[in-house]
């Protein structure tokens, strides 16, 4: 069967990219807290930890979580915005605006850390 | 133009499969008169739904090269890809038998939906004049011209994930009725498209704007609807 066509839409990769970035989240929340847990456990630990964290990979990794966290927020507010006020058009153009803008957050997240 | 058309069809229930026929290339030729000609001059055994063939009724709906169109109002020449064409019963719907796919979950949905008008007066009653300037009659207006096609219940992802889902075409025809100052059923309407499977599961794809044939916006009707069932939750006249 040929792909449907309304999995080819820029409304579609988007809604794709706002659950995608979602499950992204969530996965990452528990080893945050995991390493916030650290702090309890005593100083010298979180800061082994910390200097770790100062690797380049890991750096990488850090800005893609920046921008996972900023295409979620601004994908959920255009949300909130189209079902809880006046409707407008161009929901295509805003949502690729809005994902262009988190990797815009991203990758100035990238270039401050190093 | 090539002269022949490659047609791969869908032919028998869920478990069939697609059947390549050779199908003479015309111009101004609809998608609907490509689906006929196999019927009527290769396989009379083909089954295939229609009736007005203008764009009125909404029965022939179908996937044309995956995406949900009326035959009748779809010419091969815009969406034939290199002369070849595949067609296949609606999305999200279970086949009867090839080209026809069964409706009744579409339509028992719209029962479910509350879509029948509900009559404040009776026919002994003055006709009560309606003013179209009015917010509610414009809102109701926008929506208003549905013919039930299916185009948009097949092109949208949250009926295949939940098949529980009212659909965007029921909540487009309950937005209408909400906004009908003459509609007597709106209190069990609102409960009827917010619970469960109803309009807050609608994901605000948009598929239903952008592939409905008569051009309405389904996803702008779910939207106020989530809004009006938020204010009557607010207000206390909608229960969890």
């Amino acid at each position: 069967m040929s792909m449907l066509a309304n999995r080819t839409r820029p409304l579609w990769f988007a809604a794709m990219i706002h659950r995608l970035s979602g499950l992204g989240l969530a996965i990452f929340l528990p080893f945050h807290f995991l390493v916030l847990g650290l702090a309890i456990r005593g100083e010298a630990q979180l800061d082994t930890f910390l200097r770790w964290t100062d690797q380049p990979l890991v750096k990488f990794s850090e800005s893609a979580l920046v921008g996972l966290l900023a295409v979620h927020m601004l994908g959920g507010l255009r949300l909130l915005a189209l079902e809880n006020m006046s409707w407008r058009g161009g929901q295509a153009v805003r949502a690729l605006g809005l994902i262009a803008i988190a990797a815009l957050v991203a990758v100035y997240f990238l270039v401050r850390v190093f | 133009m090539a002269d022949t058309l490659q047609v791969s069809l869908w032919r028998g229930g869920s478990d069939g499969r697609y059947v390549d026929y050779a199908v003479p290339a015309r111009e101004s030729q609809t998608v609907l008169d490509v689906v006929t000609y196999v019927q009527r001059h290769l396989d009379a055994t083909l089954s295939y739904r229609f009736a007005c063939r203008v764009g009125m009724c909404g029965s022939c709906a179908m996937q044309v090269n995956g995406r949900a169109r009326w035959t009748c109002r779809t010419h091969v020449s815009k969406v034939a890809e290199g002369g070849k064409l595949t067609v296949a019963p609606l999305e999200n719907m279970p086949v009867i038998k090839d080209l026809a796919a069964d409706m009744r979950e579409f339509f028992g949905k719209w029962q479910r939906a509350k879509g029948r008008f509900a009559p404040s007066k009776t026919r002994n009653d003055p006709v009560e004049p309606i003013d179209p300037a009015t917010p509610q009659r414009r809102a109701a207006d926008a929506a208003i011209e549905c013919i039930n096609c299916g185009v948009c219940y097949a092109s949208c992802d949250t009926v295949k994930w939940d098949k529980d889902y009212l659909g965007p075409a029921q909540l487009n025809r309950a937005w209408t009725l909400v906004n009908d100052v003459r509609d007597a059923g709106n209190r069990e309407r609102l409960v009827a498209v917010s619970e469960g499977s109803g309009c807050h599961s609608c994901h605000s794809h948009q598929s239903c704007q952008e592939f409905c044939p008569v051009g309405l916006n389904p996803t702008r009707s779910i939207a106020g609807l989530k809004r009006k069932s938020l204010a009557a939750y607010l207000k206390g006249e909608l229960k969890p």
